[in-house]
């Protein structure tokens, strides 16, 4: 049990710091905050011209949102990039417990994926008409750790498809771009037609943002319970579908000496 | 004779090689497309009328800025990545008549962005394709291509100088998109940020693009297109003979 936690967290932290050795502060403050910065920004205007909603509505659907580029960008390269730089093999060669192997390079995500969502609502409450009250604080970060941890899973399949996938980055970058769509993250679900907010609600992210939503206009936490629930079970699914296609790619890179063919 | 041939070749090859690129694929359809369906919906929900044919022309315009900066942005570092940089600046043509076609071939797959966002605008939003200056919509699209190339190849040729480039490349899509009025007007936004949207191509390309397919006067902004894209010339003729004497007198040609 103590080797599981041990790869669990040290073997999260350690693929992290390796994986990742190229994200300089330069490159995590630019990419990770400058853009997600002027996501807000664009869309909290956008809806001022529309006349859709109120800036409170963008603040929080993409101070949300933006969380996916650590969920899905930093979670799909945390699987499929052992991969791309040949390390899967002796990865798997060893006895390391495979869902502590698995969900511990999760962590890392879900913590920067908390940060550049707060870094978000921060940018809502100082540079537009977005206000939080203190009490509003604690409910609010339950339904973002639910939620960012739920698009992590969902980071965690995009990254076991890299496992066999030729271009995965093709696949996150469309997901992510996607996502602002069907989300719910800049238009209300009874805006879009049926058949795409009915896809938007088997997706991470559409009911955190709806919590987020309702608790930042004065709801409790007991109000949105029903909404964690389900975004919360919608992550479980996304990271069992997700464990067992790695372990499935696993067995057949094995079978056929397939692991790291490109 | 010889350098339209170079110009011309260099162009087809490129916006060759762009269009099979997955991730320019994306970035100049798939992306403007979402982009469109988006502020379409958000148009459509806050009833706000007669705008679906500036919303498709915004989304397409976002859809060009973003080929370019990337496309463009990192062309030389991407010459550097393949290893084929050292052999086109020793080449005997100039590594300027090299970089040109290789930046605007990238803001030429921006057209892309707008065939895909009309398309899809007419076919699922029923957007009115009536033009009020067709001649001129069809000037001000070549017009509007050749300013954000060339400030394509400053940025090729500053981006160059830092290590981190790819990070600004990922900075600059959204603020771009915001300070020269693609979607949302500039009329909108703080009274400082209209200077800054003046000096970049792709401001003026919007309203030459906007003014002749919705009303007004497109020939001040074509206008303004082709002066930015001759003062973009100038400069990025000089910071890429400044970057070539730096890489031969360091010898970090190479070096990523």
């Amino acid at each position: 049990m103590r080797s599981f936690w041990r790869v669990f967290f040290v073997g999260g932290a350690i693929s992290y710091r390796a994986l990742f050795n190229w994200i300089s502060p330069v490159m995590y403050v630019t990419t990770m905050l400058g853009s997600p910065l002027f996501q807000v920004l664009f869309f909290a205007y956008l809806g001022r011209f529309s006349r859709l909603q109120d800036d409170t509505f963008f603040v929080v659907g993409n101070g949300v949102q933006i969380s996916a580029m650590a969920a899905i960008y930093g979670m799909t390269m945390g699987i499929a990039n052992e991969r791309n730089f040949q390390t899967l093999s002796p990865l798997l060669a060893t006895p390391a417990n495979r869902l502590a192997l698995f969900l511990g390079r999760a962590l890392p995500q879900i913590a920067s994926g908390l940060f550049v969502s707060a870094f978000g609502f921060g940018v809502g409450l100082l540079l537009l008409d977005f206000h939080l009250g203190w009490s509003q604080i604690p409910p609010l970060a339950l339904v973002l750790v639910v939620t960012v941890s739920s698009c992590t899973c969902f980071g965690l399949l995009l990254g076991s498809i890299g496992l066999r996938a030729r271009d995965v980055f093709f696949i996150s970058n469309l997901v992510y771009f996607l996502m602002l769509l069907f989300c719910g993250v800049n238009l209300p679900l009874d805006a879009l037609p049926g058949w795409m907010s009915a896809i938007g609600r088997c997706l991470p992210l559409t009911h955190g943002i709806e919590a987020a939503r309702a608790i930042s206009r004065g709801a409790a936490l007991g109000d949105v319970s029903g909404l964690i629930v389900t975004e919360a079970a919608i992550g479980v699914v996304y990271a069992t579908a997700a464990f067992g296609l790695f372990r499935y790619f696993e067995y057949e890179g094995r079978r056929r000496a397939s692991l790291e063919t490109m | 004779m010889r350098t339209i041939r170079l110009l011309a070749l260099g162009w087809l090859f490129h916006v060759k090689g762009l269009t099979s690129s997955g991730f320019f694929v994306l970035t100049s359809t798939v992306q403007p497309v979402i982009f469109a369906s988006i502020a379409f919906f958000m148009f459509e929900a806050g009833a706000r009328p007669g705008t679906l044919l500036y919303v498709a022309l915004g989304a397409g315009l976002m859809g060009v800025w973003s080929s370019t900066l990337f496309g463009a942005g990192g062309a030389i570092q991407w010459q550097r990545w393949q290893g084929t940089l050292e052999i086109t600046v020793s080449a005997p043509t100039p590594f300027l008549l090299v970089m040109i076609p290789m930046t605007i071939s990238a803001a030429s797959i921006g057209l892309y962005s707008i065939a895909a966002t009309l398309f899809w605008g007419r076919v699922f939003f029923g957007v009115p394709l009536h033009f009020a200056h067709p001649w001129l919509f069809v000037l001000a699209l070549p017009a509007t291509l050749l300013g954000l190339g060339l400030l394509g190849l400053v940025m090729a040729s500053t981006f160059v100088l830092y290590r981190q480039a790819s990070a600004f490349q990922n900075l600059l899509e959204y603020p771009v998109w915001l300070i020269t009025g693609l979607l949302v007007p500039l009329a909108l936004l703080p009274g400082w940020v209209a200077p800054i949207g003046w000096v970049l191509s792709p401001y003026w390309g919007m309203r030459a693009v906007r003014e002749s397919a919705l009303g007004g006067d497109p020939l001040v902004p074509i206008g303004m297109c082709v002066g930015l894209a001759a003062v973009y010339l100038v400069l990025g003729a000089l910071f890429l003979a400044n970057f070539e004497r730096l890489a031969r007198k360091h010898a970090t040609l190479s070096l990523t």
